[in-house]
Formats: structure tokens, C-alpha cells, sequence
């Protein structure tokens, strides 16, 4: 009996939402007294892999198989499968991602194990229940979910549990074959297109995020944005009305509808705070709001503020993280 | 081509969450119910691209207890062509996905559409089940859909990108935006919709793997520190000094 944790890597690194599910993973494996395994998904280097041994990871499993570095639902599935049962795990634990979460319910049924995604908690295992805290009405509350039966399945949202860092320690990293057959690769991706990003960093990864509203007027004002995001290193984002006019895409639309981010510091823009765009962000640790109307419904959901126009508020953002850096 | 499409009836996206005294379940009062909006896509979708190919149906799916009606004509309004509810109390996605498992098996469906996830729920894991349990792709999340006889073209959003995937009906995907521009039912839609055929039927045995042992809601924030516009610079200080977040 073990403890599987999926990590994601891309272009040979383990992206940061794995680093945090190794160590949830890790932590569950040693309250339930045994070890934890990660097994890789993606293009992943060997020495990048031995450092998940800094998150409590002590093996980790890996299969080299050229066409498992973009997503394939069928042939990642199998592979976790495999792993999960070459390990006897009873617990599978994995990034609240598209990936995390479109392989994770399909495992649900193939190893009969119950599942919960969006998990914000490590779980609470008292008097034989298992239960775990996840987000539920888009960011609006939480729900303490019982998971039932022999095997279970945990979805980790970003951000929500600390990665551990064990400087030194180094997972033994062993080959691993799935045995993969053509037809496993059914849905392997025709095409991959990344999208621009700004600073390359992408929006559901990133710790700081600054994101415009219609109050920003246009798309020829997004400069302002996009500076003060350079300045810090964080990602852009912008509200619904925003994206579908174009003035920004749509992958950068964040909210009930859109992508939900959970960053260190949110900085909203000329946003109004409309409640589908805050449960979209609800759950950032700090959020600080520039807008010219004090009546704006967002400042009820900020930790700073400034009543102000984002036109002369945002240079000064900008010209201040420069000083400061 | 045979569309089957699944709806979730969810509160309306302005409505303030509150629970039952024991905080089990959500407190239902006066709240107004609407079909879960990423489902609008997926229905609106399948209408467009029956539409398109000139032929073919859209079934509408809903797993809910009788207050769910409404909602499952309005999407009939919306275009769909019939409509089936299983007569159960949606207890969580493994429950659901085996309702609308059993349906499909002998509806002989070429395509399942639904949306990437419930705004009530968020979970996110009953395209993925249904799929498993049916044996078929399932492509999540969506953003577009197109069809070319038996084979579908689809972009699935990745992190940082999307990929274009192909596959063969039978298949599943779940949708969201920009898929389409959601569709609102007009006036003959409605008249229509009252005598387009719903069935329903009886809920599997199948049980639940979950179960929610209480809900709460998130912590209240303590209140907003105001920064003068004119020393706006003073916030940058304060978000490394005091908040320690840059
Ligand atoms: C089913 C449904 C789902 C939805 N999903 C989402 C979602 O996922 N994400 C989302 O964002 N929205 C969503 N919405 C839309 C949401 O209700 C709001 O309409 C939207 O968030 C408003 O965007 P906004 O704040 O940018 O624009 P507005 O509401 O127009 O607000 C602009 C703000 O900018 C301020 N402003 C204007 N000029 C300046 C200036 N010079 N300086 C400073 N401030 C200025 C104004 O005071 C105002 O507060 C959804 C709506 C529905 C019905």
C-alpha cells in the first residue's frame, strides 16, 4: 500500500502545481505511515526528477516513451493505472489541472476509486472516515467531502498547500514501461499550439497576476497592464466583457466561467467585482483593487485598495516596483 | 447525426450561497434556478451542427428531481428535440455519470456533449467518467467543435496553449467558451417547447462514492486598507513589507 502522486513536467521541468501535489502527497503517505511514488507525465529530465526527493517523494517512476510528452487521455491513463497498481496505491494524488482532472476521472472508474477534485486541505482521517476539503460554488464556499472505499483520488488546486523544500534529498528514479500500444495513442493531439504569454508565464501557474477590466476603456491601453505585470513577473488576466469583445483572449478571461486562478496577489484593474468574475479569484491570498468608484462591489473582496483612475494609478505602480527592485 | 446532450441545473450565477441549519446541503430558498452555463454551449453547439448537417437529433439529459423541468424546456426552446430526465436526486458525479451511462449505452449516440464542469459543484469529472464507462474518447475542455461525417475536429485547452485533436464518434467532450455564442430561446421556441416529448425515467441502483459531510462558507475578509491615489507607490511597500507577496 502506497501513496502515487502525478507529476506534470514540461520541457524536462516539473511544473510547480506537481511540486505542491508531491508535497501533499508525501504528507498523506507519512499520516498513513508509508512512502510516497510519483510517476511522470510529459518531457521530464532524470535530474529534475531525483529533486522531487525535496518534496518527500522516494521514488519515482518513469517512462521514457517519446509520445507521452503532449497530453494523450488514453495512454496517460493507462500509465498512471499501471503504476497505481504496480504500487498497490490506494491513494492517487494529482494536480487540479485539465490534465489532473480529465485523467483523474477517467481512473475513478477504471480503478473503482472514489474521487474529489479542487481539494484545498490535506485530509482529515479521524474515526475511519476520510475527508477532504475542496472549493465548490465556483469559489463561493467549501464543501468537507467524505471519500468512500478501498481507493481514492485527490485533485490539488494550485496554491493551496505549501511546497515542501528538503534541500539535498534525492528520489531514486527508476524506468518504467506501461507496455503503450498505438491504440492508447487514439487521442494524441493532431497539433499543439502555444499561445503567446506575457513574460511567458502562464496564467493558471502564476503567483502574481495583474487583470484589466472594461475600465481599462481599450485594447490600445493594455500596455499599462501589461508593464506593471513585466515589472513584477506576473501573468495577465482580464474580466468576461473584456474577452469577448477581443480586446484580450479568451484564455485570459478568468472568473465562474472562465479560468480560475488562485495566485499569491491578484491586482484588479477597472474591474467591477461583479460576483462571477470574484469567483473566479476569490481564493487569491491577497487581492488589491484600483478603481475610480469607491462604491465598487470589489473592494468588499480586497485586501488593498486604491480609489483612483487606473490611467495615472497604474505608471505609478509600475514606476515604484522598478525603485524598489 | 444523434446528439446527446447533459444539462445540470445549477443557481443563478448572482445568487448568495447559503446552507440548511446542519450546513449539509445548500439552502435552495428562494433562489432562482438556471441551466449550468457552460451547458448552454454544449447544447447550442449540437443545435448549430444538426442544424448544419440538415439532419439528426439533440436529446437533452438532465438527472434531477421534478423542480428541474423548467430548465429542461427551456433548452428544448433553446432547439433540442427531446428530452430525458432521470427522476433522481444528483448525489455526486459517479452517480451521475452512471445515469447518463446507462441512457447512452442503447440511445446509440454519435456525440455527448456536456460542459466542463457544474458552477455549483466544480467537479469537473463527469465527462471523464461517462467516457470511461462508455469505452469512447473524451476530449475536456473544449473550445471548439466541428464535424466532418463520422470525424470531429477539436480544440482542448491546455495550460498555456490548446491542441487540436481529432477523433471518430463515438465520442465525449465538455465544453466552454468560445465554442459558440449561447442561444436564447424566442418566442416560438417556447410555444414549441410544451409539446416536444419528455421522458422519465427511473435512476440505475447504482450508489455514490461521495458524500458531503458539511459546507461552509470561506473565511470573511477583514476589511480593505485604503491607499490615496496621489502615494499610490506606498502600496508596492506595503505588498513586499507587510502583505510579503512580491
Ligand atoms: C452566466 C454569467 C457568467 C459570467 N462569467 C463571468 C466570468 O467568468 N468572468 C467575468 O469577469 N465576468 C463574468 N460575467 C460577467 C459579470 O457579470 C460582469 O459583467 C463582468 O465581470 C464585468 O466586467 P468589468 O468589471 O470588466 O466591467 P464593468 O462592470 O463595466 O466595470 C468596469 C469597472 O471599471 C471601473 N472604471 C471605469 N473607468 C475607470 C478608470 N479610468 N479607472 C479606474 N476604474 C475605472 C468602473 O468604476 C467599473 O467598476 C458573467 C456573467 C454571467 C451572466
Amino acid at each position: 500500500m502506497s501513496v502515487l502522486v502525478v507529476v506534470e513536467c514540461d520541457g524536462g521541468e516539473v511544473k510547480k502545481s506537481s511540486l505542491e501535489v508531491a508535497s501533499y502527497g508525501s504528507q498523506v503517505a507519512q499520516m498513513l505511515g508509508t512512502t510516497a511514488t510519483a510517476v511522470a507525465v510529459g518531457e521530464a529530465t532524470e535530474a529534475n526528477l531525483a529533486k522531487l526527493g525535496e518534496q518527500g517523494i522516494t521514488k519515482v517512476l518513469h517512462d521514457a516513451e517519446p509520445r507521452l510528452k503532449d497530453f494523450v487521455n488514453g495512454a496517460y491513463t493507462k500509465l498512471i493505472a499501471a503504476a497505481a497498481q504496480k504500487e498497490d496505491a490506494k491513494i492517487i494524488v494529482l494536480a487540479n489541472s485539465n490534465i489532473g482532472a480529465s485523467v483523474g476521472s477517467r481512473l475513478s472508474i477504471r480503478l473503482q476509486a472514489s474521487i474529489a477534485t479542487n481539494v484545498v486541505e490535506l485530509p482529515k482521517t479521524d474515526g475511519g472516515s476520510f475527508t477532504v476539503k475542496r472549493g465548490a460554488f465556483s469559489g463561493k464556499a467549501f464543501a468537507d467531502v467524505k471519500l468512500d472505499g478501498d481507493r481514492k483520488i485527490i485533485a490539488v488546486k494550485k496554491n493551496s498547500i505549501e511546497a515542501l523544500h528538503e534541500a539535498g534529498k534525492t528520489a531514486q528514479v527508476e524506468a518504467f514501461s506501461a507496455q503503450l500500444s498505438d491504440a492508447d495513442f487514439a487521442d494524441a493531439p493532431k497539433q499543439v499550439v502555444m499561445q503567446d504569454q506575457a513574460g511567458g508565464i502562464l496564467l493558471p501557474e502564476a503567483d502574481l497576476v495583474v487583470s484589466g477590466g472594461r475600465g481599462m476603456k481599450g485594447p490600445e491601453n493594455w500596455n499599462l497592464i501589461e508593464d506593471l505585470a513585466k515589472a513584477l513577473g506576473a501573468a495577465t488576466a482580464c474580466s468576461k466583457p473584456v474577452s469577448d469583445v477581443d480586446w484580450r483572449p479568451h484564455h485570459e478571461h478568468v472568473g465562474q466561467t472562465g479560468i480560475t486562478v488562485s495566485p499569491n496577489l491578484y491586482i484588479a484593474c477597472g474591474i467591477s467585482g461583479a460576483i462571477q468574475h470574484l469567483a473566479g479569484v476569490n481564493s487569491s491570498k491577497v487581492i488589491v483593487v484600483i478603481n475610480k468608484d469607491p462604491e465598487a462591489p470589489f473592494f468588499k473582496a480586497a485586501d488593498y485598495g486604491i480609489v483612483g483612475d487606473v490611467f495615472d494609478v497604474l505608471p505609478k505602480l509600475t514606476q515604484a516596483v522598478k525603485e524598489l527592485n | 447525426m444523434k446528439f446527446l446532450v447533459c444539462i445540470s441545473n445549477v443557481p443563478d450565477t448572482t445568487t448568495k450561497i447559503t446552507f440548511t441549519p446542519d450546513n449539509k446541503e445548500f439552502n435552495k430558498a428562494g433562489v432562482q434556478f438556471v441551466i449550468n452555463p457552460w451547458d448552454e454551449y454544449a447544447l447550442t453547439r449540437a443545435i448549430e451542427l444538426k442544424e448544419a448537417q440538415g439532419a439528426g437529433t439533440v436529446t437533452v439529459l438532465n438527472v434531477g428531481e421534478a423542480d428541474t423541468e423548467p430548465n429542461i424546456r427551456k433548452a428544448l426552446a433553446i432547439g433540442a428535440d427531446d428530452a430525458i430526465r432521470v427522476n433522481a436526486h444528483p448525489k455526486d458525479a459517479f452517480f451521475v455519470a452512471q445515469q447518463i451511462a446507462s441512457i447512452a449505452k442503447d440511445g446509440g449516440y454519435d456525440v455527448i456533449l456536456m460542459g466542463k464542469e457544474s458552477i455549483d459543484y466544480n467537479g469537473f469529472q463527469v465527462h471523464g467518467m461517462v467516457g470511461e464507462l462508455l469505452g469512447i474518447p473524451t476530449v475536456a475542455p473544449a473550445m471548439k467543435l466541428d464535424m466532418s461525417g463520422n470525424t470531429a475536429t477539436l480544440e482542448r485547452e491546455i495550460e498555456g496553449g490548446k491542441e487540436i485533436v481529432e477523433v471518430n464518434t463515438p465520442f465525449v467532450a465538455s465544453c466552454q467558451q468560445p465554442m459558440c455564442e449561447p442561444r436564447i430561446p424566442n418566442m416560438r421556441g417556447i410555444m414549441t417547447a410544451r409539446t416536444k416529448p419528455l421522458k422519465v425515467v427511473e435512476p440505475t441502483a447504482d450508489a455514490a462514492r461521495t458524500e458531503v459531510a458539511a459546507f461552509a462558507l470561506p473565511p470573511q475578509k477583514q476589511g480593505v486598507k485604503l491607499i490615496p491615489a496621489e502615494s499610490a507607490g506606498e502600496l508596492i511597500k506595503l505588498l513586499r513589507n507587510e502583505a510579503k507577496v512580491i
